[in-house]
């Protein structure tokens, strides 16, 4: 019997995982309902600020932002990379770090060297194998990350391209389009470009209380913080998602090989019977006999 | 009569988005009122009440912590940074805030920032003002 008995502490084993992976495959469905509602109620800010500054990049202003103004070349590239903390959540990661390399790749490929702050353990152990230089990072983000703890990290970028050692800035993030499907995405988020669609006359200008050079830059920073934080909400989202699949996956897999291991078992513990059996009756033959 | 596309968001949730005639908002420089076909304008907000009539006589209040406010000829929006209807207002809350905020101005200690003092002084007054509006308007 001992086949039949290791197949057996096998198939307990498995049936361990099982309850774990089922535990955070619920786990993950409810913290993904919740990162969903948040996601959806900070969408309408992310959206209207960036309409606001669809009109901005449109207007003629006398006074011309550093971040409205495309400059004519591009020395160094800045992305800040939205990762999750935690890992067990399928590919969501690499292929976000997938798009990311091949975005540098294509601007290194120009001469262009790039920084890149990362948001998330996964994405600063990543990036730091990679040798890129890291001027700042994030980590713990937690399930319900404040505003105000982006704020620092995105402030380094924004200096850095105020002063020029950055002339661009990308966010890489993804983007939650349904529990199936995450997206990695790379939105440029300085310099603003115009947004089309909207006609708007030619020649017009804000009206801006009180000056315009400090309510730009305070209604830019204001917009790239917005951007991030809505990646970063969305990102949580999209971890959820994406673990609550992986773990689906995961416990289906074990059923899988647990049915598999139910059939070994038997097949082995018939093999012991029958041997049995057949010993009996050869023993009861020779004494007979 | 034409009427402007409102819309008050604030980080965490929409709150209003609709048509209205008419949007009184607590600007920087002082209160502004924004009717269709204003020019366009940008500009900071205060902590204080943002006041929408719509076409037919309805009135709304929110209150708004500060943002920013943009228009364009036929819409208004209203970027709070934090923003409450104003019957959501927590009473209590404001007048404990403003009791503490005037307490550590009396005090004048260095480590009190008092920058940031007044600046939760505004909004508790800011608060309680809003509240006062929609007493004295619910009893007309």
């Amino acid at each position: 019997m001992s086949g039949a008995k290791e197949v057996k502490t096998k198939i307990k084993s498995v049936q361990n995982t099982q309850k774990i992976t089922n535990a955070m495959e619920m786990v993950a469905a409810s913290k993904m309902r919740r990162a969903q509602e948040r996601m959806e109620a900070t969408r309408p800010y992310a959206e209207k600020i960036r309409q606001a500054i669809g009109h901005l990049a449109q207007a003629n202003p006398e006074y011309r932002h550093p971040f409205l103004v495309e400059r004519e070349s591009v020395q160094r590239v800045g992305y800040i990379v939205v990762s999750s903390d935690r890992g067990l959540c399928g590919g969501l990661n690499s292929n976000l770090f997938k798009a990311a390399i091949g975005d540098l790749k294509a601007w290194q490929e120009q001469g262009v060297e790039a920084e890149v702050v990362p948001f998330g353990a996964k994405g600063i152990a990543f990036f730091e194998r990679l040798g890129v230089r890291l001027p700042a990072e994030l980590r713990d983000l937690g399930d319900r990350p404040a505003l105000e703890s982006l704020i620092g990290p995105v402030k380094v970028m924004l200096d850095a391209y105020v002063e020029g050692r950055i002339d661009r800035l990308n966010l890489v993030s993804n983007r939650f389009i349904n529990t199936m499907k995450q997206e990695p995405t790379i939105q440029k988020l300085i310099p603003v470009e115009p947004l089309g669609g909207e006609e708007l006359p030619d020649n017009w200008d804000y009206i801006y209380e009180p000056d315009a050079a400090s309510l730009l830059d305070d209604v830019l920073r204001r917009y790239v913080e917005s951007q991030v934080y809505q990646g970063v909400v969305e990102n949580i989202a999209c971890e959820m998602a994406a673990r609550m699949v992986a773990m689906k996956n995961a416990s289906d897999n074990a059923g899988q090989i647990i049915d598999d291991l139910q059939v070994t078992y038997n097949k082995a513990r018939q093999a012991a019977i029958t041997q049995e059996l057949n010993e009996i009756v050869s023993g009861a033959e020779a004494v007979s006999g | 009569m034409s009427t402007l596309q409102v819309d008050i968001v604030s980080a965490e949730e929409q709150l209003y988005t609709g048509q209205a005639s008419l949007v009184v908002a607590p600007a920087e420089e002082g209160d502004v009122g924004i009717a269709p076909r204003h020019a366009p304008l940008l500009t900071r907000l205060r902590p204080g009440e943002v006041r929408i009539t719509q076409e037919d006589g309805e009135e709304y209040l929110y209150y708004a912590s500060g943002g920013l406010l943009e228009v364009q000829p036929s819409s208004v929006t209203v970027l709070a940074d934090t923003a409450v209807r104003a019957h959501d207002i927590d009473e209590a809350a404001a007048l404990e805030a403003k009791r503490r905020a005037e307490e550590k101005l009396q005090v004048q200690k260095d480590e009190v920032d008092y920058g940031q003092v007044q600046a939760e002084l505004a909004e508790a007054m800011a608060q309680l003002r809003t509240l006062e509006n929609l007493r004295k308007r619910a009893k007309r």
